[in-house]
């Protein structure tokens, strides 16, 4: 029987304020708090409440025949805490259905993979830490930050202990493959690599309400007869979770697509799993290889929307040489500033590849330019070097005279 | 004496050095008896609008903003016109062009934008379609203020390039002889891609004048062997620099590293490359320094692009286009202050950082360069030798303490009262030149 896979994304960063350079040295509050909160409560109207109202809905109708997967990034669930209690409260709710799988990732949401094991390691850690604290789970598959996946990357996640392993169903590394199958990592072939359909994904994240596609408008029954008719044995569907209420609003109808999409898909003979159950329920039918790193972004599906020009490469540079000197302090207030700064967010402002991709860049950007981003990003970063080195020294200090 | 002076915009309002000088000069000249008429251009954007508007000296205070107190000798010899027009200074015809098509594309009857500099344009139908349009109408309306005034002036003065056909127009009408202002040449500007139509006003505005004043001696040679103006024609006087006492509390500093600052227009004419280069040296050597880029301009994005690319991203800061307190607060934060320009006809800035007890690195093409003494001097090629300045500046405190002690004597030397002194010798040469 084939089995669909629903997972998404649930990630906001911390937005920088206008940090100058008079600041620096001074001010050390460098988050925008008005921006931060007035984006997470619009969002959570817009979105996640009625979303997770109506999957909650759904699972409630469908007896466990409905099943998702979630993955909510440390900074996400630090930003529900303060100004959206009742939205993690209504993820608990969804948890508690059994229906709901939640997936690790990074904890800020970070390009840790691509600096060293050691920094992946922590910040994937710190996730874990996270799931357990705040929904009692221990996770048992991984996705990374936008998808970022290498044979590298695979090889440092089985390690880790982890059974699956999402990836993009890119082209270019699965040449006449095709995505609707359960693989195995090349570097580790007990790990399990789950393909994004890209197209079927797309067809909901990005072309559902535009009336310009051929396809317009889309159907529950329409859908899910391209899902049945798809070859191989599963269909997974990764996106932002963004994508209901915000990139598709209301007035679209996206909520009532999604209201009738899992009947119309059990009618069609399709049933639904979570990530681990769809890895587990299918063989892998071949190693897949991937030796150059690729995500879900962009044409390319690769990684030069953070790490593409001169200025993400500094930023990026600059900020993983104070790793070393943030974790000899332990301390839980350089943590967390340490955590929220690594977020890719801050790079994706940064990137100066513009065309066709340009109206997902610019998405909630708050800046005017990818240098404005990159200038006050790196002034933030200049005071928090500063403020490292005192407590640094400070602490010698306090060693000594003991 | 009495002068008709095309000048341009007046503090709190001014764009750059060239307001800042015409208040200075003016104030020199009435202290030293001369008396002026001020005339400069002031968009109203109102269609109903008089062409000229005459501003009480009673309504100077307005025009002045708060400037200061001590205003009353320069009341007394100055009155103000108003041409209704919206020249700015530092405006090229390219950028003239790009906002006027923009009016035309929005269709709205009138239209307002800040250019890179922060001065305000105003367009509507009643301004020229381009800045050579704009600035021929001015022409006329200058000559008409001639005719207005006839009799009520001795000699004609205009400032920079915009404002040379106001002054032969004058000139034709009145009869008086005309002295032209040169603040920067078509070369400091461009380097060698100079735009020719501005090059052919600036040449024409020097021929018809009688007397060129140039703004330094670097200056001056350009005008004798680029535009071919007879040596005996041009004058060099140099720019002082007025200082009010703001009395402002000193502010208190974030970082504890020495700070090393460029602030200006980030073009090409003012070498933000060079120091960017001399940056990353000295960063090699002694990393507890910052270096801080204040401004903005064409050349931002490509000095952000270097820095990233230097990897010094973390000690270089950028503060954008900054305006009155912040930019007192720029030089008393900083410990050095470098003006690397590339050509620079005389360079107000080092003398401000001065004052502030700043010690300045200036490059040796500045025409600033000529009247002090206690400024260490390099060509603005040099990168070596500007780092090797910026490196002894900021480490050995006998040296620093030394240049900004004697800079601060020497910038406070450097009166208004005695350049207004050379330029009322040069109205008399003019005029006894003229009367013959």
């Amino acid at each position: 029987m084939k089995t669909v896979c629903f997972y998404f994304q649930v990630h906001q960063p911390w937005r920088l304020k206008t940090y100058r350079f008079f600041n620096i040295g001074k001010d050390h509050n460098y988050l925008d708090d008005l921006t931060n909160r007035a984006i997470m409560q619009k969002i959570a109207r817009e979105c996640y409440l009625p979303m997770n109202s109506l999957l909650l809905k759904l699972i409630k109708e469908n007896k466990g025949a409905f099943r998702v997967s979630f993955s909510l990034t440390g900074t996400v669930v630090e930003q529900f805490k303060l100004y959206a209690p009742e939205v993690l409260d209504s993820f608990r709710e969804l948890i508690a259905t059994g229906c709901v799988e939640l997936l690790c990732e990074t904890y800020s949401h970070s390009l840790a993979a691509l600096s060293s094991k050691e920094d992946f390691t922590e910040q994937v850690k710190a996730h874990q830490a996270m799931l357990k604290k705040e929904f009692g789970v221990k996770p048992k598959a991984f996705r990374n930050t936008e998808l970022i996946y290498s044979d590298e990357i695979g090889a440092m996640v089985g390690e880790l202990g982890f059974k699956t392993i999402l990836a993009e169903g890119a082209k270019h590394v699965l040449g006449w493959k095709s995505p609707d199958y359960v693989y195995a990592s090349a570097s580790d072939q007990s790990l399990r690599v789950l393909l994004r359909n890209y197209k079927l994904s797309d067809d909901i994240a990005f072309r559902f309400s535009n009336q310009g596609w051929d396809e317009y408008p889309l159907t529950a029954d329409k859908y899910a007869q391209w899902v049945s008719d798809a070859e191989g044995e599963v269909v997974n569907l990764f996106m932002d979770y963004e994508t209901f209420g915000e990139h598709q609003k209301a007035t679209t109808g996206i909520f009532d697509f999604m209201k009738a999409l899992p009947k119309a898909l059990l009618n069609a003979g399709v049933k639904f799993a979570t990530v681990s159950e769809t890895a587990a329920e299918h063989q892998p039918v071949a190693v897949i290889h991937c030796p150059h790193v690729m995500s879900w972004a962009d044409e390319e599906r690769d990684i030069t929307a953070w790490l593409g020009n001169d200025l993400q490469n500094e930023a990026f540079a600059k900020i993983y040489e104070l790793k070393d000197k943030v974790r000899s302090l332990k301390s839980d207030d350089f943590n967390y500033v340490w955590n929220f700064m690594q977020t890719s967010d801050h790079f994706y402002y940064m990137a100066t590849k513009w065309l066709s991709d340009g109206d997902v860049h610019s998405y909630f950007n708050p800046y005017g330019s990818s240098y404005e981003a990159f200038i006050n990003y790196m002034n933030v970063l200049s005071d928090f070097q500063i403020e490292v080195e005192k407590a640094l020294e400070a602490k010698k200090s306090r060693k000594k005279s003991k | 004496m009495r002068v008709l002076m095309f000048g341009w915009e007046f503090p709190p309002h001014i764009a750059g050095g060239l307001g800042t000088a015409c208040y200075g000069m003016t104030r020199g000249l009435a202290r030293n008896g001369v008396d002026v008429t001020f005339v400069m251009p002031h968009a109203s954007g109102d269609e109903d609008q008089r062409f000229v508007d005459i501003v009480n000296a009673s309504d100077v205070e307005t025009v002045f903003g708060n400037v200061d107190s001590d205003s009353e000798d320069i009341i007394e010899k100055m009155s103000f016109i108003h041409i209704d027009s919206n020249l700015v200074p530092y405006l090229s015809p390219e950028d003239y062009e790009t906002y006027h098509d923009e009016f035309v594309k929005t269709g709205e009857k009138r239209w307002e934008t800040r250019d890179v500099w922060s001065q305000r344009y105003t367009f509507s139908g009643k301004y020229g379609a381009n800045l050579l349009e704009e600035i021929a109408r001015y022409a006329i309306v200058a000559a008409q203020v001639a005719k207005d005034h006839a009799g009520e002036f001795d000699v004609i003065h205009a400032h920079d390039w915009l404002t040379y056909f106001a002054g032969i127009a004058a000139k034709r009408v009145s009869g008086k002889p005309l002295v032209v202002h040169m603040h920067a040449t078509e070369f400091d500007r461009s380097g060698e891609n100079i735009n020719t139509q501005t090059y052919a006003i600036e040449r024409a505005g020097m021929h018809a004048a009688d007397r060129v004043i140039a703004v330094s001696n670097l200056t001056r040679n350009i005008i004798i062997n680029r535009y071919g103006v007879p040596a005996e024609r041009v004058v060099a006087v140099h720019n002082a620099v007025r200082f009010t006492d703001k009395g402002e509390a000193w502010p208190e500093r974030g970082v504890e590293d020495k700070v090393v600052t460029f602030l200006g227009r980030i073009t090409f004419q003012k070498g933000p490359d060079y120091f960017v280069e001399a940056a990353a040296k000295v960063l090699k050597r002694c990393p507890n320094v910052r270096f801080v880029m204040a401004g903005s301009g064409d050349m931002m994005n490509h000095v952000i692009r270097r820095v990233a690319r230097l990897g010094i991203a973390d000690r270089f800061h950028f503060t954008g286009f900054l305006r009155g307190a912040d930019v007192d607060k720029m030089f008393q934060l900083s410990d050095v202050f470098v003006m690397p320009s590339v050509s620079e006809p005389f360079g107000i800035a080092p003398l401000e950082a001065m004052r502030s007890n700043v010690p300045v690195i200036i490059s040796k093409q500045s025409g600033v360069a000529e009247v002090l003494d206690y400024a260490v001097k390099v060509d603005y090629w040099d990168v070596d030798a500007m780092a090797d300045a910026i490196y002894g500046l900021v480490n050995y405190p006998a040296l620093s303490k030394m240049f900004a002690e004697k800079g601060l004597e020497e910038v406070i030397s450097l009166k208004w009262n005695d350049a207004a002194a050379k330029i009322k010798r040069v109205y008399e040469d003019a005029i006894n030149e003229c009367n013959k």
